[in-house]
């Protein structure tokens, strides 16, 4: 199927001053089940769809445990996510080892944007195919960064990946407001709202195809007992109680469905699926 | 495997892959990497030599005191070397032991704050963070059996919490309210340990200076490598301080009356 | 030439890269609990370094590893033990078994066979069948599980009085009885604290201060007799079953 000239290389921009590979690494992002990320003053919480292959087939793992103050959720290629979290944890147990300090989030986010800037730019490379939600705390509080691999990497309040995470946005955009001062249950309860938006019709969220990640203190609804306020990763029986929360689609003051035509966000780059242009 | 049976049972020559093994940016560099290895001199003993560095917790911080002598052996060669040396905005270092191995250890610590300076991201690094990094450093040496001929005082406060720790050539590490080392662990520290154990949230900064300068006292009268020059480095949340040399008043005319010593004859 | 002088070819004094830092630990493994403890003193020859430097510390809920010997080479093998487990929990999103542990302590001391961590590791815990256990080891990694051991400048005080009163060593058991298998906490816990002030006593470079790890396996029937004593503390951090507690003692300064 022919595409474009100019995609063959990363290396090698298009004339409108595009690299497409990079374009299309985006776009792998996009292929990957969403995850929703949302920050108070305390917390900081990440939510996440997982796929199945199939009945008989388990569900594809969506976050993972970097540090005790540090965690992401992934869309896109698992493996690359493996790669780069792995690298991740070097950078966190280099930092405890050296300096006996939590490595501060922002370092470890630009660390792998950097990794990432250097497959747009090299010969040879290609670019990662996914795209992390990366929450921490350190001693500036909670964060949450978006990673992706064009090698950007910017801070928000709330941000959603993955497939149809327009519509998460959407829901976010229009409830962002009350996120800063919000308990850690009406924060899940927002991302979980905001994660149901990127459901196919005649889906739902459940025990056991969501995931929610937290740090910050624990929750009257968390069961284990929680150890400072380190990272943990909540699935099947435990985000039960969390689910229970949720109102009910039609009842809740959500955004109309997710509409196909929703607007850009403007926090986003201007993107729909329908992006890359083709014939110049 | 190899094919050559002559070579079983001998050590392997990594510098040659002959079967190309390994990928090339990743082959061992097991051989000797250059005719001079036997010529490299790691350091066995001090040379040029600064003697004890005093600390203690006091009510605002950590006070710190060194003399501004670096000896030869028993030469009296450098009178106005600084042992103080100040990292970030919270810590002070004090050095004794090999002046050249310090004047290294202070060029890793500058680098080390212009990173920690160039990320502009809040994030600074504390007195237990540096404390942390020179243990590393120098256990890292030692092991190498290439030591940085050190006993080194870290002290400082960050976050409203007193740090004082101390770290040598073997990375040995240990923290207490009060810290000497060198001679002064023998001399001072007890008389340190008397003066502020129990009182390390009382003592102003008076009465800190006043330990301090009574103990650096001591210090010359019977090191014999000390001098009555001396600095003293004071850490608080506010900042930094060290002072310029002081000189100590110490009064030598008790020896008069000591035979050997004084002007008597017989 | 004078006879007093060598005539032998200059010796340069090479660096030695190792110290002694004084100190002793011990450990007693009961049937459904296990017993952890060191003294606090560090010291160097004569010299007192610190009061508190600490000697026992908790890796997981189910492992507590005490290491005597030379400081920097135990803090730094403390340091690398706790990666390798960080590193499991990474891959398995669970804590590692104590008798994993153990191996991987034995692998990484003989690692450095030929230039040894200066230290003597005790690892006491909980075995994932619910039983006390005790492993020791030597610097270079020749290790074996036991119901207890003493290491450290006090082991030759101690230790004997370990071998009689736990193994009942050179006791004869009244006629038709037979000495108990394992003991008590109520009985292990005073036996502890005595060794420690007793070596106190007997042995300049132990003193100062006590801790004392408790870890308990799931449902241990000693947690009652454990919550009444002075000064206890909880450090559990898991919801697995076996809890791990701390008691701290002053021991004399002299």
């Amino acid at each position: 199927m022919f595409r474009n000239t100019y995609d063959s290389d990363n290396t090698v921009f298009s004339p409108q001053g595009r690299l497409h590979q990079v374009e299309y690494a985006l776009e792998a992002v996009k292929q990957g089940s969403a995850a929703v990320g949302l920050r108070s003053k305390t917390h900081a919480v990440l939510l996440a769809l997982k796929r199945s292959t199939g009945e008989l087939a388990s569900y594809q793992q969506k976050m993972f445990r970097i540090d005790d103050h540090v965690g992401i959720a992934i869309a896109g290629l698992t493996s690359d996510a493996r790669v780069l979290s792995n690298f991740m944890r070097q950078q966190a147990m280099s930092s405890k080892m050296l300096f006996n300090r939590p490595v501060p989030v922002n370092r470890l986010v630009s660390a792998i944007a950097d990794k990432a800037q250097v497959n747009t730019q090299e010969y040879g490379r290609r670019p990662y195919g996914v795209g992390f939600l990366v929450i921490g705390q350190d001693k500036s509080g909670p964060h949450l960064y978006e990673f992706s691999p064009s090698g950007n990497s910017y801070e928000y309040y709330a941000m959603s990946i993955g497939a149809r995470s327009q519509s998460a946005k959407t829901y976010l955009e229009k409830h962002y407001k009350s996120f800063e001062d919000a308990s850690l249950e009406d924060l899940v309860r927002h991302g979980l709202h905001a994660l149901r938006e990127t459901l196919q019709q005649d889906k739902e969220l459940n025990e056991n195809n969501t995931s929610i990640g937290i740090v910050g203190p624990a929750s009257h609804f968390e069961k284990k007992p929680v150890t400072g306020e380190s990272f943990r990763i909540l699935e099947n029986g435990s985000v039960r109680p969390f689910l229970d929360t949720m109102v009910a689609k039609e009842a809740a003051d959500a955004p109309a469905a997710p509409a196909p035509a929703a607007p850009a966000a403007p926090a986003a780059p201007a993107s729909g699926d329908e992006d890359v242009q083709m014939a110049e | 495997m190899d094919h050559f049976p002559t070579n079983w049972g001998r050590p392997r020559n990594d510098a040659f892959d002959a079967y190309g093994t390994y990928p090339i940016h990743q082959r061992p560099q097991n051989g000797p990497k250059d005719a001079f290895v036997d010529g490299v001199q790691r350091t066995q003993q001090p040379i040029v030599t600064g003697t004890s560095v005093l600390a203690i917790k006091f009510k605002d911080g950590i006070m710190m005191a060194a003399d501004t002598l670096a000896s030869y052996g028993s030469l009296a060669r450098f009178k106005d070397v600084q042992r103080l040396f100040p990292v970030g905005d919270n810590t002070v270092i004090g050095a004794g032991g090999d002046m050249s191995d310090f004047q290294y250890i202070q060029t890793l610590l500058d680098g080390l704050t212009i990173d920690e300076f160039t990320a502009q991201d809040g994030h600074t690094l504390g007195p237990a963070e540096i404390h942390e990094y020179l243990a590393q450093v120098m256990y890292a040496r030692r092991s190498k059996m290439n030591p940085l001929w050190n006993a080194l005082l870290v002290g400082g406060v960050k976050d409203g919490k007193k740090f004082l720790a101390f770290v040598d050539l073997l990375g040995t590490t240990y923290s207490a309210s009060t810290l000497a080392t060198g001679y002064g662990a023998h001399i001072a520290q007890p008389l340190l340990r008397k003066a502020v154990e129990g009182y390390e949230n009382v003592l102003t900064e008076e009465q800190a200076l006043k330990i301090i300068e009574t103990n650096m006292k001591v210090l010359f009268y019977r090191d014999a490598r000390s001098l009555n020059k001396y600095q003293v480095a004071i850490i608080t949340e506010q900042g930094v301080r060290i002072s310029e040399s002081k000189t100590l008043d110490t009064h030598w005319s008790f020896a008069e009356g000591i035979r050997g010593y004084g002007a008597q004859t017989q | 030439m004078p006879a007093m002088v060598s005539t032998s070819q200059p010796v340069q004094q090479s660096f030695n890269p190792y110290t002694e830092n004084g100190g002793t630990i011990l450990a007693i493994a009961g049937a459904d609990f296990s017993v952890i403890a060191g003294d606090t003193r560090q010291s160097e020859g004569y010299s007192i370094q610190t009061r508190y430097a600490p000697k026992v510390f908790r890796l997981t809920d189910k492992a507590v590893l005490a290491v005597n010997g030379f400081a920097a080479d135990g803090n730094m093998f403390v340091k690398k033990v706790r990666q390798r487990l960080e590193w499991y929990r990474h891959a398995h999103a669970k804590d590692m078994p104590i008798r994993a542990i153990a191996r991987l302590i034995q692998t990484m001391l003989y690692a450095r066979r030929f230039f040894p961590f200066y230290v003597y590791n005790i690892l006491g815990g909980i075995e994932e069948d619910g039983t006390g256990a005790v492993y020791s080891f030597d610097p270079v990694g020749s290790y074996e599980r036991e119901a207890c051991r003493a290491a450290g400048a006090a082991q030759s005080l101690v230790q004997p009085f370990l071998d009689n009163q736990i193994y009942f060593k050179n006791q004869t058991p009244a006629p038709g009885t037979a000495f108990p298998k394992h003991l008590p906490l109520s009985t292990v816990l005073p036996l502890v604290i005595d060794s420690f002030t007793s070596a106190t006593e007997r042995h300049i470079e132990v003193g100062d201060g006590l801790e004392i790890y408790i870890v308990l396996s799931k449902g241990s029937t000693a947690l009652q007799g454990l919550q009444t004593v002075r000064g206890v503390q909880e450090l559990t951090a898991t919801n697995d079953g076996e809890r791990v507690f701390v008691i701290r003692r002053e021991l004399k300064k002299d």
